[in-house]
């Protein structure tokens, strides 16, 4: 089981249960919707944006595991971080599971860290980057829902 | 004898599994470190020895286009092409070969009937009659055809333990119904659909019939003249038989009328500049040159399941799924979908606890191969109210280890994620 806890780390097990900014976003400027068409996932992305800073980040949906805790994280993340900042982080996380990332990477990414298993199963990394994909629709605030297709 | 009472007849004579499965080099594998169990055979099924050198053979000793070839190999290869037709004739119990076109698989055999069957005769809001529970393969097409040319579909419900309202089936059928495309089995739920009952209330109202068998022929005989289906559809693959190859059965009648649907080599009779005139079927529907190697490796996949007492085999099959849903019934927290009475190796389930992604890589990990998503049924899906399950499938080479493999391994995704 040792590969399977790579991937499925207890803070990735700890934001499935509990998942952190969940829910609807009454002062949202920015939304997008994301949708995962290998197993049908759904989820929206709500964003308060002031001043190119991103004051409050909500998500809803269903998902698996990764991808909700992957969303969870990732407001978590972004939350207070300007939107180039968010940008960057997104680039960097979707190197981080597809190709792998150096160390000074790793050190910016901090706790996103939890997914870098995810490389490890290829069929699992829309999983984790559709919170993302949909982060970044929001930010551009467009409005077609995006996929990972 | 109806498919359903050969698939529903108690074992009674041993099935020597173990013969069996050494007869598919691939199940003697191990994957992440243990014994391959492959419960994925709904998507596509493991190929026999027998297959892999019918084709092997045939491209050592026998490669050569096909038809109007003189010299020997060509002669060869289309000796074997056209038993392979005749393999597949006599498989379905269809009158002549010319009812037995070579496509692509299931979605292609769909897609031709769509085209040159039933949009020439659809007119704005004609109708064509599926159900809720199709695969997107024998939908879709139908909704092109309708988007085409102005025409509707109807669209059969289903009972919450997953069988067909016959009730509304019959209801639906009308003045305007043209056509009628059911799936024989289904490859989401494994409900056997009453396949000669739907045929005959079509049939008593003049309304031709399209069966989907991808996920029937696995499983069961089928004969379609005691069926009197119109068409039929199979993929090789899913059959134990190569990927690339399938089979539209259609009856001589209506085929000799409909117009071809691609052009190119081999279904004509002449071309001049002004004019073409086109071959008889199978001829006129296998536009260029086909899959030969497929063809013959189907073929080879058919003399195999020949060689099987496949009532046995079939009476096998149900006592692995009666044992999976036993075993099931004791995990509260695995909700089953499709618990119709007559049903072909298909346990699809989804877990309070986790996502059917998260269930699959899990088992996965434990050597335990199956299908999680919406299976190409997302009208299906809805209906249902989740957006994806698990499905386990079975074949006749699976065992009861492979069953206390796939739910032990299901204990360990409770354990992650209870």
């Amino acid at each position: 089981m040792s590969d399977l806890r790579e991937l499925y780390q207890e803070v990735i097990l700890d934001h499935h249960k509990r998942p952190r900014n969940f829910g609807p976003l009454p002062e949202a400027n920015h939304h997008a919707e994301g949708h995962n068409p290998l197993c049908g996932d759904r989820l929206a992305v709500h964003l308060d944006v002031e001043d190119g800073v991103i004051r409050g980040v909500a998500f809803e949906g269903a998902g698996c595991a990764i991808s909700r805790a992957s969303a969870s994280l990732m407001t978590d993340a972004v939350k207070g971080k300007s939107v180039a900042e968010a940008e960057r982080l997104f680039e960097e996380f979707r190197q981080m599971v597809t190709s792998g990332v150096d160390q000074a990477v790793e050190e910016s990414l901090g706790k996103l860290t939890v997914f870098c298993g995810v490389r490890e199963f290829p069929s699992r990394v829309k999983c984790a980057s559709l919170s993302w994909h949909t982060l970044h629709a929001a930010l551009e605030s467009k409005e077609t829902p995006v996929s990972t297709e | 004898m109806s498919a359903v009472e050969q698939v529903s007849r108690p074992a009674r004579r041993s099935f020597d599994v173990a013969a069996v499965r050494r007869d598919f080099p691939i199940l003697q594998q191990q994957v992440h470190g243990k014994p391959l169990v492959y419960l994925d055979n709904a998507a596509t099924a493991q190929k026999p020895r027998a297959v892999i050198d019918a084709i092997s053979n045939y491209y050592l000793a026998d490669n050569a286009n096909i038809h109007r070839g003189v010299h020997l190999l060509s002669e060869r290869a289309t000796a074997a092409y056209e038993g392979a037709r005749e393999a597949v004739r006599r498989f379905l119990n269809a009158a002549e070969s010319r009812e037995i076109v070579f496509v692509r698989g299931t979605t292609e055999a769909v897609n031709l009937v769509a085209h040159s069957y039933a949009r020439p005769a659809l007119k704005p809001d004609d109708e064509i009659v599926v159900s809720v529970m199709e695969h997107h393969s024998n939908f879709v097409p139908w909704k092109m055809a309708c988007e085409a040319t102005g025409a509707r579909l109807r669209v059969v419900p289903i009972t919450d333990a997953g069988e067909l309202r016959m009730d509304e089936y019959e209801r639906l059928l009308g003045d305007r119904t043209r056509l009628v495309a059911l799936g024989h089995v289904s490859n989401a739920l494994g409900t056997i659909n009453p396949a000669a009952e739907i045929v005959r209330l079509a049939h008593a109202r003049g309304i031709p019939v399209l069966l989907d068998g991808a996920q029937a022929v696995p499983h069961m005989a089928v004969d379609v003249r005691a069926l009197d289906c119109d068409f039929y559809a199979f993929s090789g693959h899913k059959l134990f038989g190569p990927t690339g190859i399938g089979v539209l059965y259609g009856k001589a009648a209506l085929m000799d009328r409909m117009p071809p649907w691609q052009g190119g080599g081999d279904m004509i009779s002449s071309v001049t500049l002004e004019e073409v005139r086109y071959n008889t079927p199978p001829a006129k529907f296998e536009a260029g040159t086909p899959d030969i190697a497929g063809a013959i490796g189907l073929g080879a996949a058919i003399e195999y399941l020949n060689g099987l007492d496949r009532v046995a085999a079939a009476a096998h099959e149900t006592a692995l799924t009666r044992y999976v849903e036993e075993r099931l019934s004791g995990f509260p927290d695995v909700t089953l979908f499709g618990r119709a009475p007559a049903k072909a190796g298909i346990v699809s389930f989804v877990m309070s606890s986790a996502h059917p992604h998260d269930i699959g890589t899990v088992l996965d990990q434990e050597g335990v191969a199956i299908r999680t998503g919406h299976h190409c049924c997302q009208p299906l899906m809805h209906r249902l109210g989740v957006p994806a399950t698990a499905r386990a499938s079975f074949a006749f080479y699976n065992t009861r280890e492979d069953v206390d493999r796939f739910v032990d391994a299901l204990a360990r995704v409770r354990e992650m994620f209870g």
